[in-house]
């Protein structure tokens, strides 16, 4: 079987990045906005849309090795939906796969979030710089 | 048996899918393991699934990956999205019409970006996950390629059945003459059949075929849900006696 290696010398890896709504909430202007600054950084975008469910989002990042999930989240819920993505990922032995999050999430809620284990929240107002910069070089260390 | 390879035959997706990432990125780690598979493989019926942008191919896999799992077969997907030419980024967005699916311990989906191979098919890379895939223990194997145009033949060369998808609005007779993807049908798929002129494009792809090697013609409508236990009838059948 001839390989890979033989037409590109050097391992190539593309961050690939699993960007979705979760729960009910159907407002996916701001997330589809994300995904296409994503894929002009470079970024392999898997996008799942509207309406997941967490389980739905732990299977498919596992099934796609991504190196990261983005979740875009603006119904409130975000506590109970993010505390499930990240028991879920857990149990399945996937919790090296970094969680950030994008929405109306109260400040407050924040450093909660961060203790679950999310790496980063995207606020209202945020640069899109900012998110390409997480997704491009704070997931490097992860190796 | 290495651990890699007792995961995969025990059906550990994990395992499966970081096996995959390391063909894509040409990691020569994967050579020994996917050796170590081969004794595994041979036993999936592999179809390609290709067709112009838009014809409802993932939907079409959707709706045949139900049928194939109330038949009880492990199901597989493996679809190719194009990759920027500009940027080298790609949105994937397959899944999306496959939501059936996504929590299935018997199917495994995976989405893989073009990278700049030649007809945006990566021929290499494919044939190598589908071997990952056959391993793991899936019956039936789809490959979705990118939206094709009309020379973009590839995946017959890697699936054993092809069948080609399209719609009512492809065009007349004349676009159906012309050289190209029309040619490396194995079976053709008129999806969208709810679309005034289905009838009609079934007939005209029957025509096309000749008495010694006749391709069987189907007509499907995702948004109707009909029609699909006959093509899965058809892709069965064909499957029998189809080359390699």
């Amino acid at each position: 079987m001839t390989r890979q290696t033989k037409q590109s010398p050097r391992p190539l890896h593309r961050p690939r990045v699993l960007i979705a709504k979760i729960g009910l909430d159907g407002h996916d202007r701001g997330v589809k906005i994300v995904a296409r600054a994503l894929r002009d950084a470079g970024v392999e975008v898997i996008y799942m849309g509207l309406h997941n469910t967490p389980e739905e989002i732990v299977q498919s990042a596992v099934q796609e090795d991504v190196d990261a999930i983005g979740l875009s989240i603006l119904s409130a819920a975000h506590r109970t939906l993010f505390k499930e993505v990240m028991r879920l990922l857990k149990k399945q032995r996937a919790d090296d796969i970094a969680v950030f999050g994008g929405g109306v999430i109260p400040n407050e809620d924040i450093p909660g979030l961060k203790r679950l284990g999310v790496r980063a929240v995207f606020t209202p107002g945020t640069p899109m710089e900012a998110i390409v910069m997480f997704v491009k070089e704070g997931l490097k260390s992860k190796g | 048996m290495s651990f890699p390879v007792r995961q995969i035959r025990n059906g550990d997706f994990r395992t499966a899918a970081k096996l995959i990432t390391a063909i894509e990125r040409g990691d020569p780690s994967a050579v020994p393991i996917l050796k170590a598979l081969t004794p595994y493989t041979g036993r999936a019926q592999v179809i390609g699934i290709t067709g112009p942008v838009g014809a409802g191919k993932s939907s079409l896999i959707n709706d045949l990956t139900t049928g194939y799992r109330r038949l009880r077969r492990h199901v597989g997907i493996l679809a190719v999205d194009p990759t920027s030419p500009v940027t080298g980024g790609a949105i994937l967005g397959d899944r999306i019409r496959m939501r059936d699916h996504l929590t299935d311990p018997g199917v495994f989906i995976r989405s893989l970006a073009a990278r700049g191979a030649p007809g945006g098919l990566p021929v290499l890379v494919l044939a190598e996950a589908l071997h990952v895939l056959d391993a793991l223990g899936m019956d039936v194997i789809f490959i979705e390629t990118i939206g094709i145009g009309q020379d973009q033949t590839a995946v017959a060369s890697i699936a054993r059945t092809t069948a080609v998808v399209v719609n009512p609005t492809l065009g007349d007779e004349v676009q159906l003459l012309k050289a190209g993807f029309m040619e490396i049908a194995d079976i053709f798929v008129v999806n969208k059949a709810d679309l005034p002129g289905a009838d009609r494009m079934a007939l005209q792809l029957a025509d096309l075929s000749d008495a010694v090697n006749p391709v069987p013609v189907f007509k499907t409508s995702s948004l109707k849900h009909e029609g699909l236990d006959e093509l899965i009838k058809g892709l069965s059948d064909i499957g029998k006696r189809t080359r390699r």
